[in-house]
Formats: structure tokens, C-alpha cells, sequence
């Protein structure tokens, strides 16, 4: 459990963030200068707010009322940041146990051999930090800051500094992460893809000031949040199980409040729960159900809402069962149709539009 | 020894003695001193900045002359640390090796501040949030990350004690056995007639030693920076 109620004045920027959040990854979500950083310093000790509250489970990190700011060092936050930040002096072991041999017996409940296997670094424990790759290095600073033995594991824009194929392999570290060992992580970043896949309470941050927490799946369907999330990534997130493969054409079939969706072969167990990211603007509308087309994701949905700003595109929020989607289509198509609230319609989504990075495993 | 008479090997372990105690006392206090110029912002530091400068731009007789004036014997701070530790720099060798330290401080400050204002700081929070404490963090990862620093800024003030000159023939006088190190005793030799000879063998010492303590350096630079798996060597 996280709980965080600060205040903090840097320069003319001011910082007022209120927020509790239990789950597995509490994704930290939010534009460059939302106040992201400021709030995962304030967390760590790195940054002292003003006025406030930071509370982890049970432990009060810092409490203005009560006069109490722990020192970062007796946090007990695993910080994993933007460049990895390896000590260059020291080999790849040497700083994997910089912080393990700094906590006393009793507070170990992760060991080196575990951490080295589940992040890969077996071969890498000889080497200086020059010698590694960026993935590497990134892989490292997680091994460090866990063996640091940790409440909390606060990741800083961990894929920031990445290429995509490095990206997707520390995501998947990421995942086996949380699925194997029991450490809560906040994850900090701005990219609407790994917030959707990695996350499962997301936090929105805009301006210094906190604009909505929940479920990943209802925050980021939400339209009132698009100046927040960025108006190129909008879209929705349906939480799925696989339901059948089909290995002759390759496409896997997943099952959701709502209906099903046809997608490329996903390498998962039938019943496994998976996330799947529909952009906005890969969502096109009917008023009819269409025939003969090379679609194969055809979902009758019912108009839940519209944004409809001026300018030439407008967002509608469609209620699928119990899912949410969002469209995005012109003003013109718009105006055409003649589409109002609570509208019958069907929603078209190509099964191609899905690729490996809008599913995430949940 | 290496077909050097025993004046010059007194001249030269003299020499040597008081180099290396300059050095050895006055790095931990260049590197505090480093660390707090590199580090934090205080009143009156660009004052402190300048003290630390001052033996750089002074002519060294006038260092020597402002020693001898307040830890002199009578000065007002050589008569208390007579008086209360039975300590006397005046016209002794440990006077010879407070001149060098003083004269050499400014370039090894300068050295190892360079150094720390180099390292990336954030190393630093990354250490405390892995639970080291901010003297643990300084010891275990500022310091070893200022190595190249401290081993330039050693050098630099090693050898300016070495050829040190001004300050101390004011201080301490130029007194054999006691504080004629080499420069002096050269200066001595250049002013008696026949003495040229004398004075060229000790000048060729201070030219060996001089490159002794370059190889020296260098090669301990080298090493640190292997270590921290530099490969541009």
C-alpha cells in the first residue's frame, strides 16, 4: 500500500500530489514536467517536500506533522533510474552487493543467486560496468537496488536510454519480476505502451497535481484524460484470456467482457490473462453490421460518450459489455453518420493492429 | 650509495623527509578542503577560495616572511604552540616541510577538486538510496572516483615541495643537517667558488627524482583508471 499526500515548491513549479494505491505495479504515468520525478524523489528521500505525508505499508517514511524524513539511506526504497548508474569503480558483483552488504542479516529475504538467475547476469559478474551493453547495465541496476532488499522497487523511466529490442527484453524481465518475487514497483514513465502493459493502478500526473488513479484499463479508455495521456496514444485497454489458438493461420482468439478479439499468435496458455491495447485510431465505425470485408474483429458496441472538441477529429467512448473502447474518427465521418449518445454501432479493428507491444501479459 | 657522498644522501633523505611529510599531512585536509569547495555553497567561500590560492600568486619569500612572522618563536601563533604543545617550526625541518605544504596546497586542492567536480553526482544518491550512509558513500564511492585526482594533486604538491625555494630559506633559515634541502644546498654550492661541480651532481638528483615521481604518478594513474575499466590506455 502506497499512500502519498505532499506538497513541494521547485522554482515555479508547484507540486501537490495525493494518491494511494495497492497493486502489483502502480504505473506513474504522466508528460515530461507532470511532476513524475519529483514525486518518486520525494519517495526515496532524494527531494524533501514541503508539507506532506509518504507512507509505505506500514512504515511512515516522511510526515511533516510529525517532524519525521528519513534519511535515504534507512528507506529501504530500491531505486532503479533513467542510466543505470553503475558504480564504474567496481565490477558487476562489487555493485550488486554494494547495498546487500549494508543491511543487516535480518532484513535479507532476497539472495544473490536468486537475483543473478532471474535477471541473467551469471555471465556478466566479472565484468566492469563499461564493458555492458545499455540493456545490461539496466538488468544490473535492478539486481542492485534488489538486493538492497527493498520495500519498494521505484523505477525511473527504466527503458528511457533503450533501443526497442532492449526495451521489450527488460520489460519481460520486468514481468518476471513481479511475478516471482512479492515487491511492489512504481514505475515512472511517459509511454502510454509500457504504462498499459506493465501496470495495473496507474497514476495520471499532470501539472504537479495527480488527475486520476485506478485501473489501468478504465483510467487509460478515459477521454477527459487525453491532454494528460497525449492525443497521439489514446486508445483503450481490454483485459482478456486467451481462448484458442489457431495454428494453421496463426491467430490466437482472446475473450473479454464483451465479446472476443482475433489477433496474431500471442505465445501464451489458453486461460492466461492477457492486456490487449487498441489505439483509438485503429478503431473504425458502422452503423451496419459490413460483410466481405478483410476485417475480423467486428464488435456491436453502444456510444458512451463523445469528445467533441473543435478541429477535425473527434473521440467516442464505446461501451462493450463491460469493456471500454475508444474511437477516434474525423469530424466529417462524424457529422455522416450522425452519431449520437448511446448510439448502436459496431466498432471495426483490424487484427493486424495488434503487435507484440500493445500485449502485455498480465 | 649509487657513488654519492654521505652530504648529498643527508641532503637528499632530508629532502625527501620533508616532501613526504608535506604531502602525507596536507592531503587529507586538501581533499576536505576540495570536497567542500566541490560540493557546497557557503558564505565567505569565494574568500576561502582565494586563501587557498593565495601561496600561487604571493612571491614565496613573502609566504616564507608571514610564517616567520606569526610561528616564529616569538610570533604570535609559534609562541602559543610552544608554549602549550612544545611545538617550534621555526629554523627546524618540520618549518621546511609546513613551507612546502603550504606552497604545494593550492595545486592539490585544485587537482582533486577538478576530480569531484567531475564525478556524477547522482552516484552518490544512487549509493544512499542502497542504504550507505553519506560518510559510507564518500568513503566508498567519492573517494575511489577522485583517485586520479588525489594521485595528480600528490604529485603536483610533491614536487613543488621538493623545489621548494622561498618560503623556506625565509622560514626556516638554510641550515645543514636540519632544513638545507636540495634547492638550498644548490644555491649554496653556486655561491662559493668551486662549487659548480657539487652544485650540477645535486641538480642532476633533482632532475632523477623528478622523473622517479612522474613514472611514479603515471603509472598509478593508469592503474586506477584500469580499474575503473577505462581502456583508452
Amino acid at each position: 500500500m502506497i499512500d502519498i499526500d505532499i506538497e513541494q515548491q521547485l522554482g515555479a513549479f508547484h507540486l501537490a500530489v495525493k494518491f494511494s494505491a495497492e497493486a502489483p505495479i502502480v504505473g506513474l504515468f504522466g508528460r515530461s514536467g507532470s511532476g513524475k520525478t519529483s514525486v518518486i524523489n520525494a519517495i526515496a528521500g532524494i527531494s524533501r517536500p514541503t508539507r506532506g505525508l509518504i507512507r509505505i505499508n506500514d512504515a511512515v517514511l516522511f510526515d511533516s506533522a510529525q517532524r519525521i524524513d528519513l534519511p535515504p539511506e534507512v528507506r529501504r526504497i530500491g531505486f532503479v533510474f533513467q542510466d543505470a548508474l553503475l558504480f564504474p569503480h567496481m565490477d558487476v558483483e562489487s555493485n550488486l552487493l554494494y547495498g546487500q552488504r549494508l543491511r543487516s542479516p535480518d532484513d535479507r529475504f532476497i539472495e544473490e543467486a536468486r537475483v543473478v538467475d532471474l535477471l541473467g547476469l551469471g555471465a556478466l559478474l566479472r565484468r566492469k560496468p563499461k564493458a555492458l551493453s545499455g540493456g545490461e547495465k539496466q538488468r544490473v541496476a535492478i539486481g542492485r537496488a534488489l538486493l538492497a532488499q527493498p520495500r519498494i522497487l521505484l523505477m525511473d523511466e527504466p527503458l528511457a536510454a533503450l533501443d526497442i529490442p532492449r526495451k521489450t527484453e527488460i520489460l519481460d524481465y520486468i514481468e518476471r519480476l513481479r511475478d516471482e518475487l512479492n515487491i511492489p514497483i512504481v514505475y515512472v514513465s511517459h509511454s502510454v505502451t509500457e504504462i498499459t502493459r506493465l501496470a495495473d493502478t496507474v497514476v495520471v500526473l499532470s501539472d504537479g497535481k495527480c488527475l486520476a488513479v485506478g485501473d489501468v484499463d478504465e483510467v487509460m479508455g478515459r477521454l477527459d484524460l487525453k491532454p494528460a495521456t497525449g492525443r497521439y496514444e489514446a486508445g483503450a485497454v481490454l483485459d482478456t484470456r486467451v481462448k484458442a489458438h489457431d495454428a494453421e493461420d496463426q491467430l490466437t482468439t482472446l475473450a473479454f467482457d464483451g465479446g472476443e478479439l482475433i489477433v496474431p499468435h500471442l505465445d501464451a496458455a489458453i486461460g492466461e490473462r492477457v492486456r490487449a491495447r487498441i489505439r483509438a485510431r485503429d478503431v473504425s465505425l458502422s452503423i451496419r453490421r459490413p460483410t466481405e470485408i478483410s476485417i475480423l474483429n467486428v464488435l456491436p458496441v453502444n456510444v458512451a460518450a463523445i469528445d467533441d472538441e473543435t478541429g477535425p477529429i473527434v473521440d467516442l467512448q464505446l461501451a462493450v459489455g463491460g469493456s471500454t473502447l475508444v474511437a477516434r474518427i474525423t469530424r466529417r465521418s462524424f457529422q455522416q453518420l450522425g452519431i449520437r449518445n448511446g448510439q448502436e454501432l459496431y466498432a471495426l479493428i483490424k487484427a493486424v493492429s495488434f503487435d507484440q507491444r500493445s500485449v502485455g501479459y498480465a | 650509495m649509487l657513488g654519492l657522498s654521505p652530504d648529498e644522501v643527508g641532503i637528499l633523505a632530508l629532502s625527501l623527509r620533508v616532501a613526504v611529510v608535506s604531502v602525507v599531512c596536507s592531503l587529507p585536509l586538501a581533499i576536505l578542503v576540495a570536497y567542500g569547495l566541490a560540493r557546497f555553497s557557503f558564505p565567505g567561500k569565494t574568500l576561502v577560495d582565494a586563501i587557498v590560492h593565495l601561496p600561487l600568486v604571493l612571491p614565496p619569500v613573502v609566504v616564507g616572511f608571514a610564517l616567520l612572522v606569526l610561528l616564529g618563536r616569538r610570533g604570535p601563533i609559534g609562541s602559543l604552540l610552544d608554549e602549550w604543545f612544545g611545538i617550534v617550526f621555526a629554523f627546524r625541518w618540520t618549518g621546511a616541510a609546513l613551507a612546502s605544504a603550504l606552497m604545494g596546497f593550492p595545486l592539490m586542492v585544485r587537482a582533486i577538486r577538478l576530480s569531484l567536480e567531475s564525478i556524477d553526482q547522482r552516484l552518490e544518491v544512487a549509493a544512499r538510496t542502497l542504504g550507505g550512509s553519506r560518510l559510507w558513500v564518500f568513503a566508498s564511492i567519492t573517494l575511489p572516483l577522485a583517485v586520479p585526482g588525489i594521485i595528480t594533486g600528490t604529485l603536483l604538491s610533491f614536487a613543488r615541495g621538493l623545489g621548494e625555494f622561498g618560503a623556506t630559506i625565509t622560514f626556516v633559515s638554510n641550515i645543514p643537517g636540519e632544513t638545507q634541502t636540495l634547492p638550498l644546498a644548490i644555491y649554496t654550492f653556486t655561491q662559493v667558488p668551486g662549487g659548480d661541480a657539487q652544485a650540477l651532481r645535486l641538480s642532476i638528483i633533482a632532475v632523477v627524482l623528478s622523473i622517479i615521481a612522474l613514472a611514479t604518478s603515471e603509472w598509478l594513474t593508469r592503474r586506477s583508471s584500469q580499474s575503473q575499466g577505462d581502456d583508452r590506455h
